[in-house]
């Protein structure tokens, strides 16, 4: 990295704090509406300092949730988004290293047209497939359920094609040596590859996460229980108000609420996350 | 302990290439079996074949008096040390020892004693709880030793386990393998491209080339008499001078029994200068083009003088005229010089003339 001298530095750091300043405002303003009255914000005269509503609205948020459209606390919502969101990451990188070890180390019939056929798949998004996968869940009964929520989407292209990728610049000679020292396929796999793929399932873990806790359309149509709601979805549920005023400092609250994970999860798998990505440890 | 016993042993990928031709070698019980050959000449192929890491297409392997073609690697008692190491990386040095053991379904305190004998051995101990990228190039080279030896196996495989290490280091290693080899006395198969190392470690030394064995036996008797030009070229550094010879000119001067041959083959360590022409041996007149000085001995690479050639082209490695004199100490004669130099009938060897045979005079 290059140090700039003087002024120079200065405007660099400007333009760097101003970047930082879009980009945290909004997370700001969230922040302070939730800890503010009702009535102030829907006057228009929303503080930019924190009120003084804080402990009585995030408890309200988590634990009774709003008067008015969806009367789900909020903490129910985010179970249902961590089972889902946790599922789903899971499921992905267990099935897709599973199949990624299948397609790498295994001589069978069809190998590659079955690679093929798992790599098309990327071009088919939730959103394309979204009618068939519904009828699917509907006819297993599993509408309303956590399987329902999470089991469509943990078939990964992505993630298979990632792990196949990192096998691939695993070193034959290790393979050749566990064969030698009488390890047989699931034992390589257990004891090797595994372990060699660590920080490759901490960074698809946070990818994965972060992608099932931000899922949207898929969880508003199957479910239709409010106590099946993602806080995602509720977050929308509880905007949309027909008679009554928007309660913003909890949907303030629930929006903070539902950032926490995410940033959690980033932030204990950061150092992980950031191995797994740009190196691996051969 | 076993011996190894190669029957015609093939190897023909699916594509039709053929990498092993038909390969013949016996390696006794406890002996050091070096294969050297340039690469590609399937050297390392045969080896893992052996190992059991290739199919074998046609032949027999015979490891111990029992036919090990269609038995699995962790079975043929065997153990191999490969070039990068293949260390488990993830392991602990004591794991990546103890490993192979734990999967035979070894007790614990068996698996303690052997790692740690074999880490005392091979000075390992202060580093088993370590993992293999905390250690440096040689350490890990005695960590996969080591890895072949707890197995107590009844064979050792090497393959070009010190390429990957400093010259320097290169030489203790292979003072250090051959010193372990001989106290545990275990039969070993060895491959390396190096024929320095191939010289100073075998027993048997088996010269490949193409996929097939161009001479097998003592390292030293295949120095002393190669059986084919490719040997004699390849084994011995500086290679053996190689000039084809007008077959009237080598039984006129050579006697009549060298009737066949084609190729006339001269160590550069056998020239000596000197303007006599011994009686039977040879003489060349050279100009000197280049001199090289490692100190003990000096190279001097001279061209034959057109008017003394006797030879019309140069096979093997040398360009054609070009010819390798080694002298001892550092006194050369100057670039430009005009020598002579003379070797011995007893330091000449003939070839047939495609150099697939060797003529006794």
């Amino acid at each position: 990295m290059v140090e700039e001298e003087g002024f120079r530095r200065y405007i660099a750091h400007a333009i760097l704090w101003i970047g930082i300043a879009i980009v945290a405002f909004p997370v700001y303003i969230a922040i302070v509406a939730s800890t503010q009255d009702n009535a102030l914000i829907a006057n228009g005269q929303m503080s930019l300092l924190p009120g003084g509503h804080f402990f009585e609205v995030y408890y309200q948020t988590i634990f009774v949730g709003t008067s008015g459209s969806t009367r789900e606390p909020v903490g129910n919502m985010m179970l249902n988004s961590l089972v889902m969101a946790l599922a789903i990451a899971i499921g992905k990188i267990a099935i897709s290293i599973i199949s990624a070890y299948a397609i790498v180390y295994f001589r069978f019939p069809f190998r590659m047209p079955i690679f093929w056929i798992i790599f098309i798949t990327l071009m088919l998004p939730v959103e394309v497939r979204i009618y068939p996968t519904y009828k699917i869940v509907a006819d297993l009964h599993m509408l309303d359920s956590y399987a329902g929520l999470a089991l469509p989407l943990i078939a990964s292209a992505t993630a298979t094609l990632l792990f196949r990728q990192f096998f691939m610049t695993v070193p034959d000679e290790l393979l050749e040596a566990s064969r030698i020292d009488g390890a047989g396929p699931l034992r390589f796999f257990w004891d090797t590859l595994l372990p060699l793929s660590r920080t490759n399932m901490a960074a698809l873990f946070v990818i994965l996460f972060i992608l099932g806790w931000n899922q949207y359309l898929w969880p508003l149509l199957i479910t239709t229980r409010d106590d099946m709601q993602t806080i995602q979805v509720g977050i929308r549920k509880m905007i949309t108000t027909t008679d009554a005023l928007t309660e913003w400092p909890i949907v303030m609250a629930t929006a903070v609420l539902a950032m926490l994970p995410p940033v959690f999860v980033v932030v204990v798998m950061q150092k992980l996350f950031v191995r797994g990505l740009v190196e691996t440890e051969k | 302990m076993a011996n190894v016993t190669l029957r015609n042993v093939r190897k023909t990928y699916t594509g039709g290439f053929e990498a092993i031709k038909g390969v013949n070698v016996d390696v006794a019980d406890g002996q050091f079996c070096v294969l050297v050959g340039p690469s590609g000449c399937g050297k390392s192929t045969l080896l893992r074949m052996v190992a059991g890491l290739e199919t074998v297409t046609g032949g027999e392997i015979d490891i111990g008096g029992r036919v090990v073609n269609e038995i699995e690697p962790a079975d043929r008692d065997i153990a191999m040390v490969f070039q990068n190491y293949a260390l488990y990386p993830h392991m602990t040095v004591y794991n990546n020892m103890a490993y192979g053991l734990r999967n035979r379904g070894m007790k614990e305190a068996e698996v303690k004693s052997r790692v740690e004998e074999a880490a005392r051995v091979l000075e390992l101990t202060p580093m088993l709880e370590r993992k293999p990228r905390q250690l440096s190039g040689g350490q890990r080279q005695r960590v996969a030793m080591g890895r072949a030896i707890v197995r107590q196996p009844k064979v050792f495989l090497f393959d070009e386990p010190l390429s990957n290490l400093d010259a320097k280091l290169r030489i203790s290693m292979r003072v250090e393998i051959r010193k372990l080899q001989r106290r545990l006395n275990v039969t070993s198969i060895y491959v390396t491209h190096d024929q320095l190392e191939a010289m100073t470690l075998a027993d048997i030394l088996v010269v490949m080339n193409g996929g097939q064995v161009e001479q097998v036996g003592n390292p030293l008797a295949i120095y002393e008499k190669p059986a084919t030009t490719f040997v004699a070229s390849f084994i011995g550094a500086p290679p053996m001078n190689l000039m084809s010879a007008r077959t009237e000119d080598i039984t006129s001067q050579l006697g009549g029994s060298a009737g066949e041959a084609g190729i006339l083959g001269i160590r550069p360590e056998d020239f000596v200068i000197t303007d006599q022409t011994p009686s039977g041996g040879v003489a060349l007149g050279l100009t000197v083009e280049a001199i090289e000085r490692v100190g003990a001995e000096t190279f001097v690479y001279g061209s034959r003088a057109q008017d003394e050639q006797r030879v019309a082209a140069t096979p093997g490695e040398l360009p054609p005229g070009e010819v390798i004199v080694r002298i001892p100490g550092t006194q050369a004669p100057a670039v430009g010089a005009r020598i002579r130099v003379a070797a011995v009938r007893q330091k000449l060897h003939l070839f047939s003339g495609d150099g697939r045979t060797r003529i006794e005079a």
